[in-house]
Order: C-alpha cells, then sequence, then structure tokens
C-alpha cells in the first residue's frame, strides 16, 4: 500500500491542531494570554505614561502661599504667568500652616514667605523662601519645576536690574545663552514609546506556539506516544514537519489576534491629545503581518529544536522560557543603539521585523526589498533550524 | 513470518543482545521469555525498526528491516511496552490516526476502526477521551491501533503488564484469534502462565543470547513435565540465574 508523505503530513498537522485545541491550557496561554494580555498591557503603559505627561503640563500650577503679604510683588509676578495661589494665613509656625494645607490637599506645593522677605531685598541679602512639595507623589514634580523656574526667573530679573543700576551688564553674569529646540515631529516622538510594540508583537506570536512546540515533541515522548508512533511506515521528516506546521499554524493565528488586539486597543491611548499620531489602521495591521510572517518558521523551528532535546515537558517549558529571549534581544540591541533600517541589519531575523515595523509606524510604508532580504534570511535560518531538529528525531536515543 | 538472525546491540558498554536469532512463522504464536533485563524488548525494538542493530539481520515477509525500514513497518503492528494514548483524542479517533497514517482510505478506515471497536469490546468507550480510560481500556485501545491496518505481523511488548485478570483473559482470545487468522504473533513476556496458555513456539532469552528455542511441551519434557522448572533450569544453564 503506497503512503503519500503529503497526506501523512497532513494527517499529523490536523491531529496535532485537534489534539492542542481541546486542551485548554494551551488555547488559554497561546491566544490569550499572549495576544490578548500583551496589546492590553502595553496599552496601560501607554495610557498611564502619557496622563502623566498630560498632567504635568495641563493641571494649572496651584499653590498654597503663606504669607503673601509680605511680597505683594513676587505674588502678582507668579499670578501674572498663571499661578492659582491658595493663600493661607500665617498664624503661629508659617512652616506648620503650609504642611496642613498641603495635607488637606488645597495644593501639591506649597510656598512659604518669611516675614523679613522685603527686607533683606532692601538689604540686597539673599531672601529667603521656602517652597514645599512631597517627592513621592509624582503629579507634584511637574507644577514644582514650572514654579521653581517662575521663582528663579524672578530672582534673575532682580539681579539684573541691581546689576544694571551698578553700571553693569547683566550679560557678564550669563556667558552661556542656551536655547532648547526639541525637533521631535509627532510621530517621532510616539516611536520612542511604540518601539516597544515590535516587542510585545514577536513575543505574543513566539508564546502562540509555545505549548504546541512542546506538546508535539518532549510531551509526545513523555507520554510515552512517540515509540508506537515511529513504528509507523512515516518518515521522520514528515513527523518533524507535520509538528512544525502545526506550531506555525498556531503562531500565525496568535500573531492576528495580537494585531487586532493592537488595532482596537491602540485608539483608545489618546495618542494625538499629546500630539503623537499611531499608524496602526487596517493597512498597517495588514503589512505588519506579512512583515512578520516570514518569522514564523523561525520561531516555529526554533520552539521545536529545543523542545526536542529537552526530555520531558517541565524541562522544555524552563528552557524554552530562556529561548523566548534569544529573538527579543537583536530588539533591545536596536533600541540602544538606535539602528536605522538597512539591508545588513535587516538580514537579521527578528531584528529586520522590528525595523520594518517601524518604518511603518513612522508611515514610511514597506521597504519591500528589505522584506524579500528578510524572507529569503528567515527562510534559510528556519531550514537550518527543522534541519538540526530532524537530525534530533533520526538519533535512536531520541525515545530516551 | 518474522526471522531474526544473529542480532547484536549495545548501548555504551553495556550488550543488551550478543547474538539473538529465531523464525516466528505465520499462523503461529511465538512467545519470547526471559528474565527483567534478558533483551527482550531491545530485540522487539530492533525487529520494529526503532533501534538499528550493531549486526545481524532481521527480515519481515522477507523485507530487510533493517534496509527497507519503511516497507516492514507497514507489514507489523506493534504494541510497546508502553503504549501511551493521546490523552486529548477519543478512543476512536487515536485509532483512527495510525489508521490514516498507514495511507487507509477514509471509508475503509471508518468500517476498520468500527470492526476493532467491537471486536475489542471498547463500544462503551469509544467516544471518550484516552486521558480517562481504565488501564485495561487504554491497553485495548493501543492494540487496535497497533492493528488498524491488519498486519500480517504482531509485535507484542509485554502486553499483560497492569492488566487485571478478565483483561488478560479477554487478551489472549484476541492473540488466539489473530493466529486464527493466519497471522505471526510475536510476544514477550516474563510471566511463564501467560506464555504457556497461548504460545505454540518459545524462543528464551537470557543475557542477550537465545538460550532455547522449542515448543512449549517439548520444553517442559525436557526438564521434567514442569515448564516454570524448564525455564528457571534454561536460565540458569546458561549462566544467568
Amino acid at each position: 500500500m503506497p503512503v503519500s508523505a503529503a497526506g501523512q503530513f497532513f494527517t499529523v498537522l490536523l491531529k496535532e491542531l485537534r489534539e492542542s485545541l481541546r486542551d485548554r491550557r494551551t488555547l488559554w496561554t497561546a491566544l490569550l494570554l499572549g495576544p490578548i494580555g500583551g496589546p492590553l498591557l502595553f496599552t496601560l503603559m501607554m495610557s498611564l505614561g502619557i496622563e502623566r505627561g498630560q498632567t504635568d503640563t495641563r493641571e494649572p500650577a496651584r499653590l498654597v502661599v503663606v504669607g503673601a503679604d509680605y511680597a505683594p510683588e513676587l505674588v502678582g509676578f507668579l499670578e501674572s504667568n498663571g499661578a492659582e495661589l491658595r493663600p493661607v494665613e500665617a498664624a503661629g509656625d508659617p512652616e506648620r500652616a503650609a504642611r496642613a494645607a498641603l495635607e488637606a490637599k488645597a495644593a501639591r506645593v506649597a510656598l512659604v514667605i518669611e516675614p523679613q522677605f522685603e527686607s533683606h531685598l532692601r538689604a540686597g541679602t539673599p531672601a529667603p523662601l521656602e517652597l514645599l512639595s512631597d517627592s513621592s507623589d509624582r503629579h507634584a514634580d511637574g507644577v514644582k519645576a514650572r514654579i521653581a523656574r517662575w521663582l528663579h526667573g524672578y530672582g534673575a530679573a532682580l539681579g539684573a536690574m541691581r546689576l544694571q543700576a551698578r553700571g553693569v551688564s547683566p550679560d557678564l553674569v550669563s556667558p552661556l545663552s542656551v536655547d532648547d529646540v526639541d525637533t521631535a515631529t509627532p510621530t517621532r516622538r510616539s516611536l520612542v514609546m511604540l518601539g516597544m510594540l515590535s516587542y510585545f508583537i514577536l513575543l505574543a506570536t513566539l508564546v502562540g506556539g509555545l505549548h504546541i512546540a512542546i506538546d508535539t515533541t518532549a510531551g509526545e515522548r513523555e507520554r510515552g506516544s512517540l515509540e508506537p508512533l515511529l513504528t509507523l511506515p512515516v518518515a521522520r521528516a514528515t513527523l518533524v514537519l507535520g509538528k512544525l506546521a502545526a506550531a506555525c499554524v498556531y503562531m500565525t493565528v496568535a500573531l492576528v489576534v495580537t494585531l487586532a488586539a493592537f488595532s482596537v486597543a491602540l485608539p483608545h491611548v489618546g495618542l494625538e491629545t499629546v500630539g503623537m499620531r499611531a499608524n496602526f489602521g487596517l493597512p498597517v495591521s495588514a503589512r505588519i503581518f506579512l512583515v512578520v510572517l516570514p518569522f514564523v518558521p523561525v520561531g516555529a523551528a526554533l520552539l521545536t529544536l529545543v523542545a526536542s532535546f529537552t526530555r520531558t515537558y517541565r524541562e522544555a517549558q524552563t528552557w524554552l522560557s530562556l529561548v523566548l529571549l534569544v529573538p527579543t534581544l537583536p530588539i533591545v540591541v536596536a533600541s540602544l543603539y538606535q539602528i536605522e533600517p538597512e539591508a545588513r541589519y535587516a538580514i537579521v531575523p527578528s531584528l529586520g521585523q522590528h525595523l520594518m515595523i517601524t518604518a511603518l509606524l513612522r508611515g514610511d510604508g514597506l521597504p519591500w526589498p528589505l522584506w524579500w532580504l528578510s524572507l529569503l534570511s528567515c527562510t534559510a535560518l528556519a531550514s537550518a533550524l527543522a534541519g538540526v531538529s530532524l537530525a534530533l528525531w533520526r538519533r535512536e536515543s531520541l525515545l530516551g | 513470518m518474522i526471522e531474526v538472525r544473529a542480532l547484536r546491540k549495545s548501548f555504551g558498554p553495556l550488550a543488551a543482545v550478543q547474538d539473538v536469532g529465531f523464525v516466528a512463522p505465520d499462523q503461529a504464536v511465538t512467545g519470547l521469555l526471559g528474565p527483567n533485563g534478558a533483551g527482550k524488548s531491545t530485540t522487539l525494538r530492533m525487529i520494529y525498526t526503532v533501534l538499528t542493530p550493531d549486526a545481524g539481520e532481521v527480515r519481515i515477509d522477507g523485507i530487510d528491516g533493517v534496509r527497507d525500514g519503511a516497507a516492514a513497518r507497514q507489514a507489523i503492528g506493534v504494541l510497546p511496552a508502553q503504549p501511551g494514548l493521546y490523552r486529548e483524542l477519543s478512543v476512536r479517533e487515536n485509532i483512527r490516526y495510525f489508521g490514516a497514517l498507514h495511507g487507509m482510505a477514509r471509508a475503509p478506515l471508518a468500517r476498520r476502526v468500527d470492526e476493532l471497536i467491537s471486536q475489542l469490546s471498547l463500544g462503551d468507550c469509544a467516544s471518550q477521551r484516552a486521558g480517562r480510560l481504565s488501564q485495561g481500556q487504554r491497553v485495548k485501545t493501543a492494540l487496535a491501533r497497533a492493528l488498524v491496518h491488519s498486519p500480517r505481523n504482531v509485535l507484542l511488548d509485554e502486553p499483560t503488564n497492569g492488566l487485571d485478570v478478565p483483561a488478560i483473559r479477554a487478551l489472549r482470545e484476541i492473540i488466539l484469534s489473530l493466529k486464527a487468522e493466519g497471522r505471526c504473533v510475536l510476544f514477550s513476556s516474563h510471566v511463564m502462565q501467560e506464555v504457556a496458555a497461548v504460545c505454540d513456539r518459545l524462543v528464551v532469552i537470557a543475557g542477550g543470547r537465545v538460550i532455547a528455542e522449542a515448543t512449549p511441551a517439548a520444553l517442559a519434557e525436557a526438564h521434567g513435565g514442569s515448564l516454570e522448572d524448564a525455564f528457571v533450569a534454561a536460565v540458569r544453564a546458561a549462566g544467568h540465574g
């Protein structure tokens, strides 16, 4: 009875899929934990980051002032800059009064002006001011920084006037003139945050294939079903390829779910409110899918290879949780060195994916030559890894 | 028919099989008998091609099992010592998977699976997942899986391990019916009574060598009437007692 290898390949593939679909644990981690949990976590991180950035600049600079009467000019200057003042009576200890006002949430920052403020100014000695804020309250940082900047500006203006009154040019004491110019465009700024996106996408894709890769190799051996399987007239290459293909199917589904989750979640982050833009519509999602697709067999072959030389499910899990980090390493390196999409980098699987995803998010379009290059290098690496797996499967010690 | 000649296999310094040769004819049950560690499983594993012999020859219906493993595997059905099933698949699906890998077409395969399920009285649990089966049901499912392609040669490695008395009796009947169908049955055991009950021929192995090959009756006669005494004496005589 002649047996077709293609028929056997599909029999193995379908059986592995059917079996793992019935395993809740596999389904749960492969299709929910990574692909939906990842984007959720990412979105949450982004939202918090943005919200924080927003409160820093949008929140009115509310300020408790104790002893406002002692420095009417300074108070007027702060008000004209936009500070919202909450004057408090300096009954008894002024610092204690300021603390009490902060405790009562009248504002996040308090300014204490001593009664002798004016007399110090007149005498030309440093006039004492006290600025109170809670450094563990992150929202206070921004407000405090702005108020400190205004106070510094006020002091500098006073100093300049004193110098001028004595016939000295204030420029003499300002040897440097530094202008801060932020050249980041909204898209570019969002890229720094969205750079992690490709990391999440690749990781979720890998996690998608994790359980099925272990189940079909180390799991098969541990259950004792490998030996009966090897007594069938099936070439080991057919078995390995069928199992690899099953992992690829899972990873592809995980990739689609991940991208769908991102395209649903990212618009809710509110990137636009801080002048950022996330190019994550359907066309970009579809292209990211195309970009990651050549990486899927690489991941599947890597997982299958490692799971093939471990003996038990548990051992495979331990090893693979480490191996999961390997494809993400190039991305970390790329972020550190700010690597641009170039052929010599795109040829590295996973790094190529990261660079192309970044280009897409930047709105540069898909660099097709790099895609073809990446397809070639990914296919070569996947074949090499699958070849090593096959060599392992051909050894007698496979049965343990 | 299974023919084995001068098989040899070592694992590192351990010579598991040193010189094993015998013939298991069609329409007969051949018992591979020996104490634990005698080399029974290693011999069977070489016959069903998952191990490659260091030396010697295996022929299954005339096919060279060492050179043409795939063709040899088509002619055998195997119940290994640890016949793991796919826990998430049903009994029926487990059997069907092996049939499909043998290249059986859908309709004949479905018929054959039904036939085996009724033959092995697995009807009650045919749709149950294999993870929920009793030990006896598990062995029967694994046996049905081994027989799905109606192999001419059936190899059973310690099939009665972990079975209770009714299950052993059922298995004995299955083995006898396989023989009645004209198949070659080769099964290993370290339990005398089992072997005596069904075997037409005995191959006694100890220390990786064949130390006796005869019918149960002839073997018993040579050692004063008791097959058990014969077994112990034969193993002692070979210096492995």
